[in-house]
């Protein structure tokens, strides 16, 4: 009996990311919530700038690529469409928290009935590893060599909390990525914000605490720790949203 | 029987696998090379393994199959 083998969801093209990038984990369970509800066939996501840019390549649904940034707009036009399809978009902080802010915060204000996969790893990946705005203050990057300093490039973003102010969104958790038991929390809230987009309840976001050991210089192992001892407690973990009971299909 | 099968050539050797592993029977054959030029993982005690599936949960390639 097979107990674990490869979504059905993933395509067989290997995952182009680095040596213990999470991403490769993010990608598959976001697979197996599709496998899991069985909309392998009417499941449409939305690729970002950024390392995930080649996703279109790995899921083995429709897939759109979307400019920098833009993602919740193309998935706003594709679920208004098309409203029986299921949207999901997958970004990352660059894409999400930078140049793609007002997208995020207008899609989650509107409660646009998509589902938003957010990939936190405080750092430009494929850019080389750059400051984003999600990096900690004191954080060592390729344009911060001395740590991010707060007094010039302020402070981290936090979306989740962000987003909470708003009376729009349905659904916002903040998981990781970083040991069995996070990656078990993390998939069943991806599996939630599938769940709620298909009940018609509105917008969900999942925002993953990830890790890039390339560019924070550690080995994939030490990049896991790492996540616990400064990520986690900078983005605390939780459920910062949750409307889902309050609303149904006469929402959209 | 529990039964970990790799697709060797897809490992990146980043080791998440054998860090997760309860009963410590996995490694990086550092004598070995594969197809990405890494340095794959492989089991050395098959008959210890519980099928936890820790490995495969944390493996970012997917490159995992857990039977029982």
């Amino acid at each position: 009996m097979i107990v674990f083998d490869k979504p059905k969801s993933l395509t067989d093209t290997p995952f182009h990311y680095c040596p213990g990038c999470t991403h490769g984990i993010v990608h598959r369970l976001v697979a197996e919530a599709i496998d899991e509800f069985g909309i392998e066939g009417k499941t449409i996501g939305v690729a970002p700038v950024g390392c995930a840019v080649l996703a279109y390549n790995y899921f083995a649904c429709d897939m759109v690529e979307a400019a920098h940034g833009r993602a919740p707009a193309v998935a706003t036009g594709l679920k208004r469409a098309l409203p029986d399809r299921v949207i999901f978009t997958y970004q990352g902080d660059g894409d999400l928290a930078s140049i793609g802010m007002a997208e995020t915060v207008h899609a989650a204000t509107r409660n646009e009935n998509i589902t938003i996969i957010f990939i936190n790893n405080a750092i430009y990946g494929m850019t080389g590893g750059q400051m984003a705005p999600t990096s900690l203050p004191g954080q060592v990057t390729q344009t911060s060599p001395y740590g991010r300093d707060v007094k010039t490039a302020g402070y981290p973003v936090k979306i989740c909390e962000i987003l909470s102010q708003l009376d729009g969104p349905t659904y916002l958790e903040r998981v990781a990525v970083n040991n069995v038991k996070n990656v078990r929390n993390a998939k069943k809230a991806i599996r939630k914000a599938f769940q709620n987009q298909i009940e018609g309840k509105g917008f969900s976001l999942i925002e993953v605490i990830s890790t890039c050991p390339t560019n924070w210089g550690m080995t994939p192992e030490k990049a896991l720790a790492w996540v616990d001892e400064k990520m986690i407690p900078y983005y605390p973990l939780g459920v910062y949203t949750d409307r889902s009971a309050e609303r149904g299909e006469e929402e959209k | 029987m529990a039964k970990l099968t790799f697709k060797t050539d897809l490992c990146k050797g980043c080791g998440l696998c054998v860090s997760v592993c309860p009963k410590k029977i996995l490694r990086l054959a550092k004598e070995k090379i594969n197809l990405k030029g890494y340095s794959p993982v492989e089991i050395t005690d098959q008959a210890a393994c519980i099928a936890c599936a820790f490995c495969a949960t944390m493996c970012p390639d997917c490159i995992i199959t857990v039977e029982k």
